[in-house]
């Protein structure tokens, strides 16, 4: 059985449950986690990937904890020619992966770390973050 | 007595292709190689530039007339509302417009995914816009309704006016309360969990002028990527200065700039349609300075660096929406550079929303324009007010006689 990939995103008051333990625990899935951005204070998003009998259950489950789950089909690209290089995006990026060169001070992009929060592309101002599917 | 010039010998250099430019981030190096008295010999033009949102920006449109006549006494460009109570088929298209039926901030924060400033965007690059207006009819033009399209190409004319643009100095916005608030500076986490700032330091036109010896009526600049003009001081034109504990000058503040030019020469490369979240629309538009070395004082201001330039440190969490803002401390232009400030003892991270990278790329788009004889220096009709004409904001007073 191949894993599933998904997106988690939950609200700071989300980010002490221990979810990852009840789907295991609970629903005996297999769980690999690629990519998390968790802190205390603000939005958290995970990237897992789950195997297991009870996949369904388990997504049920996160669902009934307010958390949103989303499938791994998207991904976050930079417009080049759209984007300015304000620098509005990159204090708001929980990973770093958008940061500014401070030689330059251009705005740089890591997509390697993203971890598909959507921040910039609601705080972009030109629009120029884009979620391709 | 150091070196003097004037207008006229800069622009003479200028014809001659012999006028030395230098960017206002080349200057600095400039006056540290060689000191400000020999820099002041050497240079005629020093160029700046900035690249940010500016609502207070708008567009005057001339339709031209059809068949029948029509006053258009109400007009909608792509659903966005212009004002038309001027002549007819003149009417005013304001950057922070939404259309009517935007959901603002029902839905909060609201997207503001369209506005006036995004049709400017649109016509500037040349794209087809909507335009709907409505009358109620006269003997001289009698059409009551229209709707149709038009481009830049189409229309006589355009007319891009920003009664305040180019703010000498900006707030630093950070947040004190416990709760996220989105800004027109951006969307600004609780407890000082960022902090956000709008100029472009070293290479910010009113900064290196900061007692108006130079910008006045008339002074030729680059506009949202052609050529415009200083058409009068800005609204809420106040300049002054920011002093530090011990009331010493650390700055310039307060100036604003209130700029013209023919749409028709611009690229939406220059004007960007802004969509701030959770505040509204806006234009953001690129704009540069050209500053005559007159004398050695106006150099010695132009070379101005970011660690010699301040921001104030302003609450927009509680104090700033209260109307009671006060400054919380004052960083250098190179401190938020680095990404890192200290406010009220803690470490806060900083991003700027104005881009330098396009401030630097219209100064030295400015530079080549100078270089290559293309723009020559307005000299002003009259310089604006500078800090000494003590210009202060009045509060505006609510009352019910």
């Amino acid at each position: 059985m191949a894993p599933e990939k998904i997106v988690l995103r939950f609200g700071a008051e989300k980010a002490d449950k221990p979810v990852i333990y009840h789907l295991a625990k609970d629903y005996d899935l297999i769980i690999n986690i690629v990519k998390a951005s968790i802190n205390p204070h603000k939005e958290g998003t995970m990237v897992l990937e789950l195997t297991g009998e009870r996949y369904a259950e388990g997504i049920a489950y996160l669902r009934e904890q307010g958390i949103s789950v989303h499938p791994l089909t998207t991904e976050v690209v930079r417009n080049e020619e759209k984007c300015t290089h304000c620098g509005a995006c990159t204090v708001h990026c929980p990973t770093k992966a958008l940061f500014i060169d401070r030689s330059s001070m251009e705005v740089r992009f890591n997509e390697d770390e993203c971890v598909l929060c959507l921040m910039c592309v609601k705080i972009c101002p030109v629009k120029a973050m884009e979620v391709k599917v | 007595m150091g070196v003097e010039r004037t207008y006229q010998d800069i622009n003479a250099r200028i014809k001659a292709g012999k006028a030395v430019v230098l960017t206002a981030e080349e200057v600095i190096e400039k006056v540290r190689e060689k000191g400000v008295t020999q820099a002041a010999r050497e240079v005629d033009v020093v160029t700046t530039g900035t690249f940010g949102a500016m609502c207070s920006s708008g567009v005057f449109l001339n339709f031209g007339h059809t068949k029948p006549r029509m006053r258009m006494s109400k007009v909608w460009l792509n659903e966005v509302p212009a004002y038309a109570g001027i002549a007819a088929v003149d009417a005013f298209l304001g950057a922070t417009e939404l259309p009517e039926g935007d959901p603002k901030n029902n839905n909060y924060p609201g997207e503001f995914r369209y506005g006036g400033g995004h049709v400017i965007e649109d016509l500037v690059a040349g794209r087809d816009v909507r335009l709907r207006a409505v009358s109620y009819g006269t003997d001289c033009y009698p059409r009551k309704s229209l709707d149709t399209l038009i481009n830049l190409d189409s229309i006589n004319e355009a007319t891009l006016f920003n009664p305040r643009n180019c703010y000498q100095n900006y707030n630093c916005a950070v947040n004190a309360g416990d709760r996220t608030v989105h800004t027109y500076l951006g969307t600004l986490r609780p407890h000082l969990g960022n902090a956000h700032y709008s100029t472009s330091g070293q290479l910010s036109p009113l900064l290196k002028d900061p007692h108006f010896r130079t910008i006045g009526i008339g002074t030729r600049i680059f506009l949202g990527g052609g050529i415009g003009y200083v058409a009068w001081n800005g609204t809420q034109h106040f300049p002054g200065f920011i002093r530090d504990k011990n009331k010493e000058v650390l700055c310039g503040t307060g100036g604003t700039l209130s700029v013209v030019g023919d749409l028709k020469q611009m690229s939406s490369h220059w004007l960007v349609g802004a969509s701030i979240r959770g505040y509204g629309a806006s234009l953001t538009v690129g704009l540069g300075l050209p500053i005559p070395i007159l004398d050695e004082e106006v150099l010695e201001y132009a070379a101005k660096t970011d660690e010699e330039l301040y921001a104030p440190v302003v609450d927009y969490g509680i104090a700033y929406p209260e109307g009671n803002p006060e400054d919380i401390a004052y960083v250098s232009y190179a401190q938020l550079k680095k990404g890192e400030i200290t406010v009220m003892g803690k470490s806060v991270p900083t991003a700027p929303v104005s881009s330098y990278p396009r401030a630097r790329e219209i100064a030295g788009i400015l530079k080549t324009w100078i270089q290559k004889g293309e723009f020559l220096l307005g000299e002003p009709s009259q310089l604006l007010p500078g800090p000494g004409a003590g210009l202060a904001g009045k509060a505006l007073k609510i009352r019910d006689k």
